[in-house]
């Protein structure tokens, strides 16, 4: 739908933004229209984030904000000056796996890898939530991470997993 | 063999989990230039005007490319044909005026950022002048056409079903459905020196695509390299090339600049879809249970510029004896784009009409429906009139009841509970082909014991990858660890498009016709080699194991490889083949399946839940036990979501589909998905290939719906024929 230009377009201006990312510090310009999600891909070059439908529906840009994950297509780089995030790329530490990295591959929780990022930084916050106890609850806390190759079952596998959960 | 047929994990596993596979849209350059579509918001017409004029004010704003001013393309169908076009006339994106479905590509913002690109598009102000158009498959159904003579029924169906002692005629549907891989289609197009193109490119035929780019942009060969190296998922949504491909090599052309497109979900359903169809079937039967008639009558959706067709109705000639058969396939044209194959095409629609007909037949008959399927069992293809080269699908029948626990079924439909819940038991059969190509593989072994092995194949999620490197780890005698694999650029070895099952037996069968040109290499080597322990011996009496070059009579007389490369001098041996399949006309080539489902159904509220699937798959031999599972649980995962929960919705006062998008264009998500078991049943074959491999990647899907439509059949009585079955649809 063809919209009239107004008066001023909106601001495209820059403003700069800190983020502490994967435990470094970032500083970039971005203009307030740009989602975290495009300042990670398209700014910082952490492509590890995917983009499945910019509208929170999917969960393929699940990162880490300050522990919690957030679909990362639904905020505003600039709504997170200062907060801390983590993205698929840093969970590996001291170049070993993290376990539900680990755990992913071990199951086979994955085939084209596209929601993987999104699964893995979904099933890391999931676990430091505490709540999901059951293979159900663990499929109910996962319904916002589509998979369309259907690896479900592994998923739920995997995070049992890296649970330390048989 | 140390790694065919083991469940090793994904050698492309490390990268999918840190997040380094890089897809078609993760590629960031020096000066990317960001490209945003403008689609139709009319079904057909013309376009009468397009002002660009304020989305060009737009700081940041470099260019919007219309059918006015795009650079010049080729005119000829011919130029715009891919390798797997059907018959028509292929869409051509920005061409000309002329609107042809909702969602059409009208013009391209190409800008400095992605946001400023997606802001002007909104600005892009298009006037049309609307013609009627269709977009209702039941209102096209009277002017449906067979594309070509349909084969000449078998017998006299019709006379026969109707002196048949036991009846059954229904009609089906499936309504549209979207691939929806997770990855949006995105095609970043890079300039190279003198006038080249390296174009990454979300498809499942990197060469496909190639050819394509060379000819509508009237390049050299050389000029334009298609590379995918990872495919955020496909399911037949990138077998052929899409607009945004040819979009972004426009802009990239035009700025002489990088230039990525990715489309927006919504965009991505004016892509092709799993066309609408109406499956009509006939089955007469003898009070004993055997067929005398079948006619499947299918009607499926096309657009009006191209005649898309997958099979949808011969599949009970594989099935199920009748010495009376008809089958007819026509086509309706509707103003929506091109359907496309998506995931075991024709089969999946087919086979559900197929499989509820014959589930309805059974308790026409009084008869179990496993029960029904056995007497009709068919040793041949009838269509052919020929044997299999395997069929095992009588082991998938009692492998696949005995692990559900199908004898404690009570046929009663409502006879079986769970609390406030029906339980309802169903099965079906599934059937697709085991289809092999004609695909070439290089292989550079290195003196230090490493090989590299290339083909331009693409893993869409298949786990291509992975048994690459288990069948040339095999072929070569090294450890999985000494081998690299390469794949998705077109500059490397000749390979068909990824898709219909078809491309584990092509590249296996590839790697070990190269394998044996390299154990050549090292035999004539060997034997050149002063007191040579292999000398006397015969090629066909020498393996590659355990890194060396050996008798298999006399495992002593055997030389490491890298023993033999270093005398010899031997940096490198590099080879490079086609391999082509013998041709047998003598036997007909399917993989098989019995799936039997569980639903348990809230009486008072309709809610359907599928609490246990199991499906036993007769596929030949299984290279990857642990990816060749994840396979068929995917399409199980796929047929509980045709099931239940997918349907592309038009507006056919707007020629629009409603739910463009995936909150409102339902997909199982983790919760819908309960047990599934996969059962591989022993299956060898002889005849097919030397590997004996039929591929995995479709069979999962086909017959599941259909068993979980007649599982809802038992649960309530209530039989659903129009899919998705949703809680209303048990209610009326």
């Amino acid at each position: 739908m063809a919209r009239s230009p107004g008066e001023s377009l909106p601001a495209q201006g820059k403003l700069p933004v800190v983020l502490t990312i994967n435990g470094k510090r970032a500083q970039l310009g971005v203009a307030p229209w740009t989602t975290l999600l495009d300042a990670l891909r398209d700014h910082l070059d952490l492509t590890g984030t995917k983009k499945g439908c910019d509208h929170g529906q999917c969960g393929a840009c699940t990162v880490l904000l300050n522990g919690r994950r957030i679909n990362s297509c639904l905020t505003f780089a600039v709504m997170q000056d200062g907060a801390e995030i983590t993205t698929v790329e840093g969970l590996a530490a001291n170049g070993s796996l993290h376990p539900v990295q680990q755990a992913f591959i071990d199951h086979d929780a994955f085939q084209c890898g596209y929601c993987t990022s999104g699964q893995i930084c979904s099933a890391v916050g999931l676990i430091s939530e505490g709540r999901a106890k059951s293979a159900a609850e663990i499929r109910e806390l996962m319904s916002g991470n589509i998979c369309r190759c259907g690896a479900y079952p592994n998923i739920v596998a995997a995070i049992q997993q890296a649970m330390g959960k048989p | 063999m140390n790694y065919i047929g083991t469940p090793i994990s994904r050698v492309d596993g490390q990268a999918k989990v840190t997040g380094q596979a890089k897809y078609a849209g993760d590629v960031n350059v020096p000066g990317l230039v960001f490209g945003a579509v403008v689609t139709s918001t009319i079904a057909k017409g013309r376009i009468k005007s397009i002002d660009t004029s304020a989305a060009l004010k737009v700081k940041g704003v470099l260019k919007v490319l219309t059918h006015k001013n795009r650079p010049a393309l080729p005119k000829s169908d011919q130029a715009w044909k891919d390798d797997i076009a059907p018959g028509g006339s292929p869409f051509r994106p920005l061409y000309d005026d002329k609107v042809m479905f909702s969602g059409q590509p009208v013009a391209l913002v190409l800008a400095e950022e992605w946001e400023t690109a997606r802001y002007a598009a909104s600005l892009v102000h298009v006037e049309y002048a609307a013609k009627p158009h269709i977009t209702d498959l039941q209102a096209a159904r009277e002017k449906a056409f067979t594309l070509k003579k349909s084969k000449k029924p078998r017998g006299d169906a019709a006379k026969a079903f109707s002196s048949a002692e036991v009846r059954h005629e229904a009609e089906y549907f499936i309504p549209t459905e979207h691939h929806n891989p997770m990855e949006l289609f995105a095609s970043t197009a890079i300039p190279e020196k003198r006038g080249k193109l390296t174009v990454y490119d979300k498809t499942q035929g990197v060469q496909n695509v190639h050819r394509y780019l060379c000819s509508v942009f009237k390049k050299k060969k050389g000029d334009i390299r298609v590379m995918s190296p990872f495919m955020g998922g496909g399911f037949g949504s990138g077998l052929r090339p899409q607009y945004q491909v040819v979009l972004a090599v426009m802009g990239a052309l035009t700025l002489k600049r990088p230039v990525r497109l990715m489309l927006t979900r919504q965009q991505m359903y004016g892509l092709g879809y799993r066309p609408a169809s109406i499956e009509r079937l006939q089955l007469g039967a003898q009070r004993d249970g055997t067929l005398h008639a079948i006619t499947h009558e299918a009607i499926v959706v096309t657009s009006q510029f191209e005649e898309f067709s997958s099979s949808d109705t011969e599949w009970a000639d594989r099935l199920y004896k009748s010495p009376n058969a008809k089958f007819v396939h026509k086509l309706a044209r509707l103003d929506v784009p091109t359907s496309c194959d998506m995931r075991a095409p024709g089969a999946t629609t087919g086979v559900y009409g197929l499989e509820c007909a014959m589930d309805e037949l059974a308790v026409a008959l009084k008869l179990d429906p496993v029960e029904l399927r056995l007497r009709c069992y068919s040793d041949k293809d009838q269509s052919v009139n020929l044997p299999y080269t395997s069929k095992n699908l009588r082991e998938c029948y009692q492998q696949g009841a005995k692990a559900f626990g199908w004898e404690k079924r009570n046929p009663v439909p409502r006879s079986m509970r769970d609390g406030n819940e029906l339980v309802g038991w169903g099965m079906a059969t599934g059937v697709w082909e085991a289809l092999q190509m004609p695909a070439a593989a290089r292989i550079v072994l290195g003196a230090n014991g490493h090989a590299e092995i290339s083909c331009a194949t693409s893993d869409i999620g298949t786990g291509t990858y992975t048994i690459m490197a288990q069948v040339a780890a095999d072929a070569l005698g090294l450890p999985i660890e000494n081998i690299g694999i390469k794949l998705g650029d077109s500059t490397l070895p000749q390979s068909p498009v990824e898709g219909g099952s078809w491309m584990a037996a092509s590249v296996s069968h590839a790697i070990l016709g190269v394998a044996d040109e390299v154990r050549k290499t090292l035999f004539d080597a060997a034997k050149k080699i002063k007191g040579s322990p292999l000398s006397g011996v015969k090629f066909e009496d020498v393996t590659l194991s355990d890194g060396k070059i050996v008798s298999k009579k006399d495992p002593a007389r055997a030389m490491t490889i890298a023993h033999v490369m270093r005398e010899r001098r031997l940096d490198r041996i590099e080879k490079e083949k086609l391999h082509k399949f013998k041709k047998d006309e003598k036997h007909a080539r399917n993989t098989h399946s019995a799936i039997f489902a569980e639903v348990k159904i809230d009486e008072e509220l309709g809610v359907i839940r599928v609490t246990r699937v199991v499906n036993a798959v007769a596929a030949g031999r299984i290279l990857n036990t642990k990816t060749a599972r994840s396979q068929i649980m995917g399409g199980v995962v796929w047929g509980i979501g045709m099931a239940l929960h997918e349907e592309t919705a038009y507006d056919h006062k707007f020629g629009r589909i409603m739910n463009a998008n995936i909150a409102e264009y339902h997909m199982p998500v983790n919760a819908d998905i309960h047990d599934i078991e996969v059962i591989f049943v022993d299956e060898p074959d002889e005849h097919i290939n030397p590997l004996g491999i039929k591929g995995v990647g479709e069979i999962g899907i086909v017959g599941t719906a259909a068993a979980i439509a007649n599982a809802v059949y038992h649960a309530t009585g209530v039989r659903v024929r129009d899919l998705p079955i949703t809680l209303d649809k048990l209610r009326r």
